[in-house]
């Protein structure tokens, strides 16, 4: 039972950190109507950029505030270097443009930090395990998932409740007119684009010290934020956090109960086998069955 | 009146070079020592077949596959399991990789189809993850390391495919007859419909067409003509592996279809002699050869859309222009 919480905690944390991924990804696309592959690059400069500051100022937590910051400055540049001039573009364009930014990514981080990755150690007090409810449980996924709720909650305050919100809302629903209006639209454009960037090196850095900091480790995810912008319905960032919380949950649990629910069926030769292809395919059934059923996604922004 | 058009103009002059250069190749290769070059450019030839069948959906149906080397590797995994399992007859193995491709393809393009626009390349390239997990988890076949192919497809006592020159003849055959039959269906009543429904898939089908069939038939199409060079590539290397179907080679074949000039039958074999030539050259100069690749993709995106074919046309025109008529 102790097992079935603490796989169901792992599973929220790894789906808090797929919506923090997914929502930038979702912002992006349902306001600039863009494409972008490279947001994976921003998960792993946040990565990157968050080792290098902390083992500088020898701060965990500063260092991971300092490569936020990092990732929204990146994200803003390339958004007014590069993705400005894709807007309005063909989705093919998009693909190959921003695929075009991943390998100039790749090689700029191999050119930096080396081949090699790198390591994030965590902070002695993230380390222990703290005790939830009578259960030990890592203390360091307890706060990824505090964190996640705290931005989760906070992305929903400012989309909904203020200004700068309600003129994503009007982007992302009609943005001819936002512009009309008067509407400093270029502007607006950066700062979402900076944001889904900033979310994306969160979810880097937070996701660093459980794996290694390494070149390539944004496409794997990346892949995983689109089944999910997917399921969820593309520009909702409603859709967004429950394909998320959805993708995480079946994920995890799927790569922990599966092996042992095939050797029921199965004999133990086959089951081990077939477990770890077909635990890994679960998510990539959850979207064709979404998609069959509701070809939108679960929550379409409705405009297109 | 319209103005005549001519066949002798620089692109179909250049075209015709550039395709008696590929037959001459292996005569160059012999006469030169030069046995990289005939390595490369059998690499070439096959990759060269898979941007053509990409590009019969992506550049004449609209359809944005982001999934198209999976093929690569069901074409691959079938002549490498079935060697594995005993079997080297390629009367065997390549029916079975067109078989696996055309049934895959089915099956995706029946699901992916349903869905346009972006939902349509995120879905392809699910897809293509999820097989690429698949045979990354089949340990009896290599997993994650790939499986290693002791022999080549057995074919007739003549032809031996472990023979450099005639590997290259057959994997230029087979690419040949494919721009062929490319250049026949998009000039047939099918390719019309087809590319039709690039323009205006809507108005196609108000005027009757069941354009979901189409575009499924051509879906499954390019993928037995991607799977049968997944055949072709999983013989060349004597290895298959599930990195040939990662979604980064995907894109790869989308580059070398742009960058060649999309929706032109000829372009996608330039645009993978570019792509696989450049990555020769500059991997040459340095090691980071990627930071130069990817600002030059993202140029060709933003100010030279027709690709290698439309620039040639251009320049074409000016010549033509510049002459007195």
């Amino acid at each position: 039972m102790t097992l079935f919480i603490e796989q169901c905690l792992n599973g929220l944390q790894f789906g808090l950190l797929l919506f923090m991924l997914a929502a930038g990804l979702t912002l992006v696309f349902g306001i600039m109507d863009l494409v972008n592959l490279a947001h994976g690059s921003l998960y792993m400069l946040g990565a990157y950029f968050a080792a290098t500051f902390s083992a500088l100022t020898g701060s965990f937590v500063l260092g991971a505030i300092l490569a936020m910051l990092a990732t929204l400055l990146v994200g803003m540049v390339v958004e007014v270097v590069a993705m400005r001039r894709l807007y309005g573009r063909d989705h093919l364009d998009h693909v190959l443009g921003t695929f075009g930014l991943i390998l100039f990514f790749n090689e700029s981080v191999r050119l930096i930090w080396g081949p090699a990755g790198l390591a994030l150690p965590l902070p002695g007090w993230l380390q222990q395990p703290i005790s939830i409810l009578g259960f030990q449980y890592s203390a360091y996924k307890f706060s990824i998932i505090v964190v996640s709720l705290i931005v989760a909650g906070g992305l929903y305050a400012l989309v909904m409740r203020t200004r700068i919100g309600m003129l994503i809302r009007a982007g992302a629903s009609n943005r001819e007119m936002v512009g009309a209006l008067g509407v400093n639209i270029k502007l607006l454009y950066t700062l979402v684009f900076g944001l889904g960037a900033a979310l994306a090196g969160l979810a880097g850095l937070m996701q660093a010290p459980i794996l290694t900091v390494q070149i390539g480790m944004g496409e794997n995810i990346l892949i995983l934020a689109f089944v999910i912008t997917v399921i969820g319905g593309i520009g909702s960032i409603r859709g967004a956090l429950v394909a998320a919380l959805l993708v995480g949950f079946i994920d995890t649990l799927g790569r922990s109960y599966l092996p042992d629910m095939l050797r029921e069926v199965l004999s133990p030769a086959a089951a081990s086998t077939l477990a770890p292809a077909l635990s890994s395919m679960l998510i990539y059934l959850l979207m064709a069955i979404v998609l069959i059923v509701k070809p939108e996604g679960l929550f379409s922004a409705g405009q297109r | 009146m319209p103005p005549k058009t001519s066949l002798l103009t620089l692109r179909n002059i250049v075209v015709a070079l550039l395709l008696i250069a590929l037959a001459l190749l292996p005569v160059y290769a012999q006469l030169a020592g030069d046995r990289f070059a005939l390595t490369l450019f059998t690499r070439i030839v096959i990759m060269a077949l898979a941007a053509v069948s990409l590009n019969l959906i992506l550049g004449f149906g609209g359809m944005m596959s982001f999934g198209h080397a999976v093929y690569l590797g069901i074409g691959g995994y079938a002549v490498g399991m079935l060697a594995k399992e005993g079997v080297y007859s390629g009367f065997v193995q390549w029916p079975v990789a067109i078989l696996a491709s055309a049934l895959f393809a089915l099956v995706i393009g029946a699901l992916s189809l349903r869905t346009r626009g972006v939902y349509f390349i995120m879905i392809t390239l699910a897809f293509a993850q999820m097989a690429y997990y698949i045979f990354a988890g089949i340990a009896r076949y290599g997993g994650d390391d790939g499986l290693t192919i002791y022999k080549r497809s057995q074919f007739i006592e003549a032809l031996n495919l472990s023979d450099k020159v005639q590997f290259y003849y057959v994997c230029l055959v087979i690419l040949f007859a494919a721009i062929y039959l490319v250049y026949r269906l998009i000039n047939s009543r099918f390719g019309m419909v087809l590319q039709g429904v690039r323009s205006n898939e809507v108005r196609m089908r108000a005027i009757g067409f069941a354009t979901y069939r189409y575009k499924l038939t051509a879906f499954v199409i390019a993928g037995v003509l991607c799977g049968l060079s997944g055949a072709l590539l999983a013989n060349q290397a004597d290895f298959v592996s599930p990195s040939v179907m990662y979604w980064t080679r995907s894109g790869d074949l989308i580059i070398m279809v742009v960058l060649g000039g999309m929706g032109t039958v000829i372009g996608p074999v330039m645009g993978a002699i570019a792509l696989l030539v450049l990555e020769e050259v500059l991997s040459g100069f340095t090691e980071y050869w990627q930071i130069i690749l990817g600002p030059l993709l993202l140029l060709v995106v933003l100010f030279a859309r027709g690709g290698i074919d439309g620039l040639l046309a251009t320049l074409g025109e000016r010549f033509t222009l510049r002459r007195p008529s």
